[in-house]
């Protein structure tokens, strides 16, 4: 899929054994098929934004448990879990507000398309992509607050340097 | 006007998110952000005043499925508390919490609570709610642990957990009402309440209710958080903490639901009473013998919390003559109103006498209006408005409230007239414990003889000293001001809490 995670395979300095490797890699692609899918069907099929987020998520979070925390945080940083949580929630409030052009606070103002199309419902497949990130990215920062970072967090750092 | 209402919570939560993006390129400018957004809604919470009752719909969906917006004198009032009082702390924070780290996240919790406790009051509709309530719930068990000092986790974890709980029981409290009645609109509810006898279900969401609610709102039994969880936190956070968190989420959420959905009830009136003169006789006793300054307001904000409750549970009483049943009922939200400028008044001037002093034992300081004028200036009317003394408008509200209930025990009949004249009698034992507890702290901390090693202080930073004068002025200003203010924001607040028929005819109306 990459070459730096190819690189990691087999090396044994971080992360767990090279199997757990080889398969997380192989199930990597599918798992972040399947988050998109579950996100872009989110108005037709079970599932959504959250969901979807969620199932991205873990497929951050399997990297990080199998490859070690450096290739994690090299695919997602913190930095930009940070930005992306915000953007994602930023956006769902920008289409919420943007119902005001039409007359309402979240108004479904977009054409709503036929029913079952991939391409309708209005604005509700956009909210789910929004939502879709803002999850994504929180959940995956959760995760490597509680499980990396120690004493020390990377912008707390920053802060006492300004 | 009225097309802008969502605003109150979008605003805020723009800024929110937005706050912390622009930060990661400049640390300075959420100072002025923040300050910004919180300056728009305090205006338009103050022209919000003066606007005619009136609904919104979220989306363009219809009152019965869509989420409702309601807007009447009762969340115009609150609504103008909170967004002051957030102001006043927001300028406060300015200079504050440069003694803290990570600032831009700072007004990111702030702002994510003051767009929770909006939420509250706005909408119409229970799921709302309970999203807003947990909005601003989780955004302060941050900030009290925000300092990230043994003591300041160890009472946001205690908060968290007992706060959990609270939710939890507001959440089964709201399902158990959507299983009987199938909707969620408030106004919608009430009208199917109104077909059905009072059973075990109900009275079950009632107990529900009383608890989660009565936990934000830090009644008696259920305060254990409070006293933790108030000195813990920065003091511009005490002060939104105790002057307007625990009304918004608490007295407001309880007051709503009590009197719009359910009714004027004998059993919840019985009930919030109790609670009221309980919350007010545990508070002031807890108080009295505390050395730290902050867990003394603490432990007053508890006790001050009970004579909003006292007034509640009277205006719910059918019993008793419905113009003594407003009267208490007005005194109680006057109450709200006053003890949020003065509490968030002293919290904020404890914020200041730390800031410079460096310690919160009061026994420590001393003599402090030599060095800190205005401060202790400031300090002094507040105290003199929370024990109630003429012409600040501790004092008119607290009267108004006694007034009450000697007049519910004159002209009752029943065993309830020994109750209302116990009652009354313990608000004005509480009125008295209150002033002699504030007459100890002017009197280790504002006056008496200075210690050596203060004798080089100043006056607090000019950001901080500002907010300090508008509070003081309030307190003087509503107390000598009070005619007008009771005939225009307390009759407009009381009327549209005790007409119960024009909240459930919202839903037809819209």
């Amino acid at each position: 899929m990459n070459r730096d995670i190819d690189k990691e395979i087999h090396n044994e300095a971080h992360g767990m054994t090279s199997i757990v490797k080889t398969v997380a890699r192989f199930l990597m692609g599918i798992i972040f098929i399947f988050g998109a899918y579950i996100i872009l069907y989110g108005h037709l099929t079970p599932g959504g934004g959250f969901a979807g987020g969620i199932i991205l998520a873990c497929g951050y979070i399997l990297l990080t448990m199998s490859f070690g925390k450096e290739i994690g945080l090299r695919k997602l940083t913190d930095n930009w879990a940070s930005i992306l949580d915000n953007t994602g929630a930023l956006l769902f409030l920008v289409i919420g507000l943007l119902g005001f052009t039409a007359g309402s606070f979240f108004l479904n103002f977009l054409g709503k398309g036929n029913i079952f199309d991939l391409f309708s419902a209005g604005t509700i497949p956009l909210n789910n992509i929004a939502i879709g990130i803002k999850v994504l990215a929180s959940v995956f920062a959760v995760f490597i607050a509680l499980s990396i970072f120690g004493r020390v967090v990377s912008d707390y750092v920053e802060d006492e340097e300004v | 006007m009225q097309g802008y209402y969502p605003l109150f919570t979008a605003l805020p939560l723009a800024m929110a998110f937005l706050n912390l993006l622009v930060s990661k390129l400049s640390k300075k400018v959420s100072d002025y952000f923040a300050f910004l957004v919180m300056a728009v809604l305090a205006g338009m919470s103050i022209k919000m005043l003066f606007v005619q009752p009136f609904t919104y719909q979220v989306g363009g969906w219809a009152p019965p499925w869509g989420i409702l917006l309601v807007s009447d004198g009762l969340s115009s009032m609150i609504l103008a508390v909170i967004n002051i009082i957030g102001l006043l702390s927001m300028v406060f924070s300015i200079s504050y919490m440069n003694t803290y780290t990570a600032k831009p996240k700072y007004y990111t919790l702030f702002l994510l609570m003051v767009a929770g406790m909006n939420g509250v009051v706005i909408t119409g509709d229970f799921f709302n709610m309970y999203v807003f309530l947990e909005i601003a719930s989780i955004a302060s068990y941050a900030l009290v642990g925000f300092g990230c000092e043994r003591e300041e986790l160890e009472a946001s974890f205690k908060y968290l957990i007992l706060g959990g709980v609270a939710s939890t029981a507001v959440l089964f409290g709201i399902a158990f009402l959507y299983s009987m009645t199938g909707t969620l609109n408030m106004p919608d509810v009430a009208h199917q309440l109104e077909f059905m006898e009072m059973n075990r279900a109900i009275a079950f969401v009632l107990a529900m209710f009383i608890m989660g609610f009565g936990l934000k709102a830090s009644t008696v039994p259920f305060h254990a958080w409070l006293p933790d969880a108030h000195p813990s936190a920065p003091a511009p956070i005490s002060a939104m903490l105790s002057g307007v968190l625990i009304k918004a989420l608490g007295v407001y959420a309880i007051a709503r639901v009590m009197f719009h959905v359910f009714g004027p009830n004998d059993m919840i009136s019985a009930i919030m009473m109790f609670l009221g003169a309980l919350s007010m006789l545990v508070g002031v006793i807890m108080a009295v013998g505390q050395s730290d300054f902050k867990r003394m307001l603490a432990y007053h904000s508890i006790s001050q919390m009970g004579y909003v409750t006292i007034g509640l549970g009277l205006g719910l009483n059918p019993n008793v003559s419905p113009a003594i049943a407003a009267f208490g009922l007005l005194g109680g939200l006057f109450h709200l109103a006053n003890h949020a400028v003065f509490k968030s008044c002293l919290f904020l001037s404890s914020g200041s006498f730390e800031f410079r002093t460096g310690t919160r034992n009061k026994f420590e300081m001393g003599g402090l209006i030599r060095r800190m004028p205005v401060t202790s200036a400031t300090c002094s009317i507040a105290s003199l408005s929370i024990s109630g003394v003429p012409p600040f408008n501790g004092f008119w509200s607290k009267l108004i409230i006694i007034a009450a209930f000697i007049q519910a025990a004159l002209y009752s009949q029943g065993d309830s007239k020994v109750w209302f004249m116990i009652y009354g009698i313990i608000a004005v034992f509480v009125a008295f414990m209150t002033l002699i507890s504030f007459v100890r702290l002017q009197k280790s901390v504002i006056f008496g003889k200075l210690p050596e090693r203060f004798a080089s202080l100043r006056e607090a930073p000019f950001s901080m000293v500002v907010p300090l004068i508008i509070l003081a002025a309030l307190c003087l200003g509503i107390g000598i001001a009070y005619p007008f203010i009771h005939d225009t924001l307390l009759e407009a607040a009381k009327d549209a809490l005790l007409d119960k028929v024009s909240y459930v005819n919202l839903l037809i109306g819209s």
